[in-house]
């Protein structure tokens, strides 16, 4: 086993045309720690990790690997170093066996492999490990918590000491998160490896790291032994504020009548994954009802088909009591809105200017939901400027591409679009992903706002807590199928988890 | 709020289409150097070239009825690549579409050209445009409906498409009198379409400029039109949005085929006066490059048609006075197709085009 390094980064700057990503950024990790990176959305957290791993050139400051100053200038570099990451989104071949993965990962792979002696060495090498995962298994038949403990066996097999976890839990049920911190924990305690968790989940913050450095706009804002730091501080160092914004404020009660009816739905499998099977699934005026899965559970797909970007089998989709199929007519005639996760990729047209893109759901319709055959210029340039001022979207100009925006903005102009005028039913796939604390605040409030004025909202996270936060009832998908639906109120994480993980 | 949104970045949109016109005029300016290191090397003189170019094409009164004949055709065959292709589809199979428009002119023709001229253009015209549509269409149902790739779907068809044409002209539509070059019976000398009164030039090029403004009326100006950017720049969104996609990709796909046709049609009642090989003389490819020099815009495919019409018209001149081979020209072609497609990357490469940017 090798034996975990320290690593020290010295007044880091790194700039990319005028803006700062990093200024007189410092960072200590001892040696077989657990080393939280704490910070919001563009706080500069890859940035520096990726000036560690010789992604970037840092434009200031130094490294000390090992007690040793240190030049990475490639990915080879700290290759060379032992330093290794696990990023967010996997990056092991779902195809291949989780033995044919870790032999490709290798540097030099022999021309022609034999696998009766890699195999051999690999199962010697698994023994040595505290955690197994089969070597025979094909990764994508894997659930997501163990695809993530092969990651971290990857990196072990290529003899990283040192290793940076992105957002290790963002797709982990609570119970697979809280057992892969430990075993991560465990091992850096053994001294087997230093780790770094890029994380924003104070509570995992709390109960497994040793200390945590925390950027705020690319700048330190404060480090330090977790035992001598509370929520309320490191609240503070990351948004500049002691308190997070307050949870937004509940009213009115869901009424009888089912706005949103999923019955007996059936779709095509799709590429070797389970098409769903949803026999029921009902939302109501002034109610919010929350999907939870771990991701690839069909929560995608369910959105999909709803927004009609997926056909389906059998089964039928009532909205008002009348069959659904999405087309533009039905959703403007029940006012029904979508606001899709990824919402660049999935919501917007990345060419189209920032006006263009806020007209999507009405540059065809006149006064009174009437077809019109010639665009409105005038009238969507100044819609599209309400929308503007009321979101607070930042845009360089109206008519600037919408792809030039940051992620938040984006959002923005995807919930002024869908919000606009009066909704009936929202379908919200994953809206607080990549947004900044202000933002997730803000995005939640507009969505209970929505569901306070008598929309029906469905909303579907991989985010437990933003469910637990915004849902009045809770359905849980597991293997493209709802197992169970509870109220909302009083729900128990441990027992959604068991759920989620398809356990009764 | 508003107003201070409006004042940051007032001349954005300005740069944007400054950025639109420099960056096919740098890929010119990139084909051409590159074209006169390729001369050099035939020993021929780049500045000679030039000047025959010029006058070949645009330096006389004759020089430049001929680029303007050249490229009435490539108008309507550039619309073919760049309507489906503001939907992001390429369609490279405008050239069946020309020959078997041309083909079903003839033959709608045919029984009526005892009756008035008048019947007989509106015959041929709808007849062509119908046949192109239909053509082009197969390949929009088979990308909307089986998820073929358009391109390679296009590309097969348009050998099926010119094999049938032969078929027809060297067989069952054959005018026996035609030896040398196959071609089916004419349509006769008084339904031939006359010039337009004042330019001596066949009715083709206004017929293509007017359709070119008509399709970015349609692309820039209506509900439809924006649908169809919507779903070329993100086919995930449009769907969101409930829109049509089916529907649009037929529609695209028919209205670019459908102004191929007329192409044909117009040839046949023009030029030619019976369908025969003449018509598959690669309007259909020439219009690809020029649709996507015009990047899809389909009032720039006007420039670009007659700068392409211009250097065919100039091909004759250069063989005859440089002693170079006609291929030259196709080189040139090749050069500068290639120069747009990496002039792509200069967009968004220079910070002052870009939004914010001067603020």
């Amino acid at each position: 086993m090798t034996h975990a390094i320290g690593v020290e980064a010295i007044g880091i700057g790194k700039h990319f045309g005028s803006f700062h990503a990093l200024s007189d950024v410092s960072l200590k990790v001892r040696p077989g720690s657990v080393h939280g990176l704490l910070g919001e959305n563009g706080a500069g957290k890859s940035t520096l990790v990726k000036c560690l791993l010789g992604y970037y050139q840092a434009d200031a400051g130094s490294f000390v690997v090992d007690g040793r100053e240190a030049t990475i200038a490639r990915p080879a570099d700290a290759d060379a170093l032992g330093l290794g990451m696990v990023y967010q989104h996997f990056t092991l071949v779902p195809s291949m066996t989780v033995a044919e993965n870790l032999v490709m990962s290798r540097r030099n792979v022999p021309g022609v492999i034999n696998w009766r002696t890699e195999i051999d060495g690999l199962t010697q090498f698994m023994q040595r490990m505290p955690f197994k995962v089969p070597l025979n298994a094909v990764v994508g038949n894997l659930a997501a918590g163990e695809r993530q403990k092969t990651e971290i066996i990857k990196q072990l097999y290529l003899e990283r000491k040192f290793l940076v976890l992105d957002e290790p839990t963002s797709v982990l049920t609570p119970q697979e998160a809280t057992e892969m911190l430990g075993l991560v924990r465990g091992l850096a305690h053994s001294g087997a490896l230093t780790i770094v968790i890029i994380t924003h989940k104070l509570k995992e913050v709390a109960a497994f790291v040793d200390d945590v450095t925390v950027l705020r706009r690319g700048r330190m804002a404060g480090t330090g032994a977790v035992k001598d730091l509370g929520p309320t501080d490191l609240t503070a160092m990351m948004i500049g504020e002691p308190h997070a914004p307050k949870d937004p404020e509940r009213k009115g009660t869901p009424t009888s009548e089912a706005r949103l009816a999923v019955t007996a739905l059936r779709t095509a499998d799709d590429g070797g994954r389970k098409g769903l099977s949803i026999d029921s699934l009902t939302v109501r005026a002034h109610e919010i009802v929350g999907i939870a899965g771990v991701s690839g559970n069909g929560q995608k797909e369910l959105v999909e088909v709803l927004g009609g970007q997926r056909p389906y089998a059998s089964g039928s989709v009532m909205v008002d009591n009348e069959p659904y199929f999405a087309t533009r007519e039905q959703s403007q005639a029940h006012d029904v809105r979508v606001l899709p996760e990824e919402p660049l990729r999935n919501g917007c047209v990345p060419p189209m200017t920032v006006v263009d893109n806020l007209n999507l759901r009405s540059f065809d319709t006149g006064a009174k939901k009437s077809w019109r055959w010639w665009l409105d210029r005038a009238g969507m340039a100044a819609r599209g400027q309400s929308m503007i001022a009321a979101y607070g979207i930042r845009t360089p100009s109206p008519q600037a591409p919408i792809g030039v925006l940051s992620g938040g903005n984006v959002q923005r102009c995807v919930l002024a679009r869908e919000l606009d005028g009066d909704v009936r039913l929202l379908i919200v796939a994953n809206p607080c992903f990549g947004l900044d604390v202000k933002a997730v605040a803000e995005t939640r409030a507009r969505i209970m706002a929505a569901r306070n004025s008598g929309t029906a909202v469905l909303l579907i996270s991989e985010d437990l807590d933003e469910i637990l936060e915004l849902a009045d009832r809770i359905v849980v998908m597991h293997d493209s199928a709802v197992v169970h639906e509870m109220p909302a109120a009083g729900a128990d994480p441990q027992e959604i988890g068991r759920h989620m993980l398809g356990h009764h | 709020m508003n107003t201070l949104i409006a004042a940051t970045d007032r001349w954005y949109p300005l740069r944007r289409s400054a950025e639109a016109v420099l960056a096919p005029l740098v890929a010119l300016i990139g084909a051409a150097v590159l074209f006169s290191i390729f001369l050099l090397f035939l020993d021929a003189s780049p500045l000679d070239f030039l000047d025959l170019v010029w006058r070949g094409a645009f330096g006389s009164s004759f020089s430049l009825q001929n680029t303007v004949q050249r490229a009435a055709p490539l108008l309507l065959t550039a619309l073919c690549v760049a309507i489906p292709g503001q939907l992001g589809l390429v369609i490279i199979g405008g050239e069946a579409a020309v020959v078997l428009g041309g083909l079903a002119a003839t033959v709608a023709a045919l029984p009526l050209i005892n009756t008035s001229p008048i019947v007989v253009w509106a015959a041929m015209a709808v007849a062509g445009s119908a046949m192109g549509a239909f053509w082009i269409g197969i390949s929009g149902w088979l990308k909307a409906k089986l998820n073929v790739n358009e391109t390679i779907a296009s590309l097969v068809l348009a050998y099926v498409g010119l094999a049938l044409f032969n078929h027809f002209v060297e067989g069952l539509l054959r005018d026996p009198a035609s030896l040398n070059k196959p071609s089916t019976y004419g349509i006769g000398d008084d339904n031939m379409l006359g010039t337009v009164p004042w330019f001596d030039v066949h009715p083709g090029l206004p017929v293509g400029i007017v359709a070119c403004v008509l399709c970015w009326v349609l692309i820039y100006r209506t509900s439809v039109g924006f649908a169809c950017r919507v779903t070329g720049g993100n086919i995930r969104a449009a769907q969101l949005q409930g829109l049509p996609v089916t529907k649009l990709i037929l529609l695209a796909c028919a209205i670019g085929g459908g102004c191929a046709g007329l192409a044909g049609a117009i040839q046949v009642a023009a030029e030619y006066g019976r369908a025969n090989a003449s018509l598959n003389a690669g309007f259909g490819y020439t219009g690809i490059l020029i649709a996507f020099l015009a990047r899809f815009n389909p009032l720039a495919i006007i420039p670009m048609a007659i700068l392409l019409g211009g250097l065919g018209a100039a091909g004759g001149l250069l063989q005859r006075r440089m002693g170079l081979p006609d291929a030259t020209i196709q080189v040139l072609q090749g050069l500068i197709f290639v120069s747009i497609l990496a002039s792509d990357t200069l967009y968004g490469r220079f910070r002052w085009f870009q939004p914010g940017a001067t603020t």
